[in-house]
């Protein structure tokens, strides 16, 4: 279980590793305030919708779930990704309009991102690499709150090393997202240092 | 130039949807380690692209304003789940390697933000044209860098080799660097860099508010 949490964060970060959520990553990395609100929204929405995907994952689509039913060769697996997806814009939608309800001093700092993280693909790869790992119900929370806290990490890193870079004079090609992907190449490189950590 | 033809040429350098929108970097980056697979992935993107383009157009007047992001992602989910059941049938070794990226062409922003900012609004056969220009930019910047990647990382391009390695006799040292994540991302930061040495309109003005006590902004 530690093995899980601390190989989503470090080694194998989804933003770091994988390249997930890259679009928003770059986007959202010039402030970090901006970046830690966005990175609270990711851990948050990670950690429903994981473990939600899972459930589905094994009691609808697995091979034999329907057993119950008296159906015991279906195979819906190849309907995961319209079903994940479904799930996590359901998911987004909820979370935006029970945020907005409760806690409205939330809801100004994080409303801007909720939207968009449907389409993060942090959120929807977080999903499909628990169903392919085959990671329990326990397990997807575990990695789930891992790769959620991993990305956001990441971001707020990279989100602090931008602020100090506005000062440095770079040549002016490289300026902006040029050099962002130059610093998160680095960054990567750093992080690759961890795999192994986790044994 | 007809405006016709400027619709599938644009996207190549001027408006390229990867080096100057910043779109669907995820992909870009994560199945470029070789050629093949960069090359399989471009062409699935484009085939997606194309035909969602085309049948969001299609249907654009049938579509609500407040549901449209839901219609237009499950357009695309299908398109999607087709290539790759496609892909697993003929092409499963690459499949196999290429893994969730497929799946992920779903959330690619590339489609979306077509489907948003031209489909919605224009008829058919330009949404088509669009498509298809935006994912040939995508495929070219996707076989750039898995070209470079595959070369240097292996000394082979589509598995046959070019350089001569150290292993079969020849001199080549294979740059172990290149098959991993990080070199992905500074060649792309360096491909970005090259594209506005060329296109110097491109280049972002510095910063506004935190450059606000330097002597001049950016001299562009």
């Amino acid at each position: 279980m530690t093995g899980i949490f601390l190989d989503a964060v470090l080694a194998e970060n989804l933003a770091l590793s994988f390249f997930l959520g890259m679009c928003t990553f770059l986007a959202v990395s010039r402030k970090l305030s901006t970046a830690l609100g966005l990175g609270a929204a990711v851990i948050a929405v990670q950690v429903v919708t994981v473990p939600l995907n899972n459930l589905v994952h094994s009691y609808l689509l697995a091979p034999g779930a329907w057993g119950w039913l008296g159906l015991p060769d279906t195979d819906l697996r190849f309907l995961r990704l319209i079903t994940f997806i479904g799930m996590i814009a359901a998911t987004v939608q909820v979370a935006e309009m029970v945020i907005d309800r409760f806690f409205p001093r939330l809801y100004t700092a994080l409303g801007l991102f909720l939207p968009l993280l449907t389409v993060n693909c942090a959120i929807l790869g977080g999903s499909l690499f628990m169903a392919d790992r085959q990671y329990d119900l326990g397990e997807s929370i575990v990695y789930a709150a891992g790769t959620g806290v991993g990305w956001a990490l990441a971001l707020a890193a990279l989100a602090a090393i931008r602020e100090r870079l506005t000062y440095a004079d770079v040549p002016e090609g490289l300026r902006g997202v040029g050099l962002a992907f130059v610093v998160t190449g680095l960054m990567s490189m750093g992080f690759s240092v961890f795999a192994g950590v986790a044994q | 130039m007809s405006t016709r033809s400027r619709l599938l040429t644009d996207p190549l350098v001027d408006a390229n949807p990867v080096t100057l929108q910043m779109l669907g970097i995820c992909s870009a980056l994560a199945v470029t380690v070789t050629l093949d697979t960069a090359l399989t992935m471009g062409i699935a993107m484009t085939a997606v692209l194309a035909l969602s383009s085309l049948i969001i157009s299609l249907v654009r007047r049938a579509i609500p304003a407040e549901v449209r992001l839901i219609v237009q992602i499950t357009i695309i989910a299908s398109l999607v789940m087709a290539i790759d059941q496609i892909l697993q049938a003929y092409l499963f070794d690459i499949s196999q390697r290429l893994s969730i990226f497929v799946s992920l062409i779903v959330t690619n922003c590339i489609i979306l933000g077509r489907a948003e900012a031209f489909a919605m609004r224009n008829p058919p056969l330009a949404s088509l044209l669009d498509g298809v220009g935006n994912g040939l930019g995508y495929l070219l910047v996707l076989a750039l860098v898995g070209s470079v990647r595959e070369l240097l990382g292996t000394g082979a391009v589509l598995g046959r080799p070019v350089l001569p390695t150290v292993a079969e006799g020849g001199w080549f040292e294979p740059l172990g660097f290149m098959a991993l994540a990080p070199s992905a991302f500074i060649l792309l930061g360096l491909l970005v860099w090259g594209v506005r040495l060329i296109r110097p309109a491109q280049v972002e003005p510095a910063e506004a508010g935190t450059s606000a006590d330097q002597p001049s902004g950016g001299a562009s």
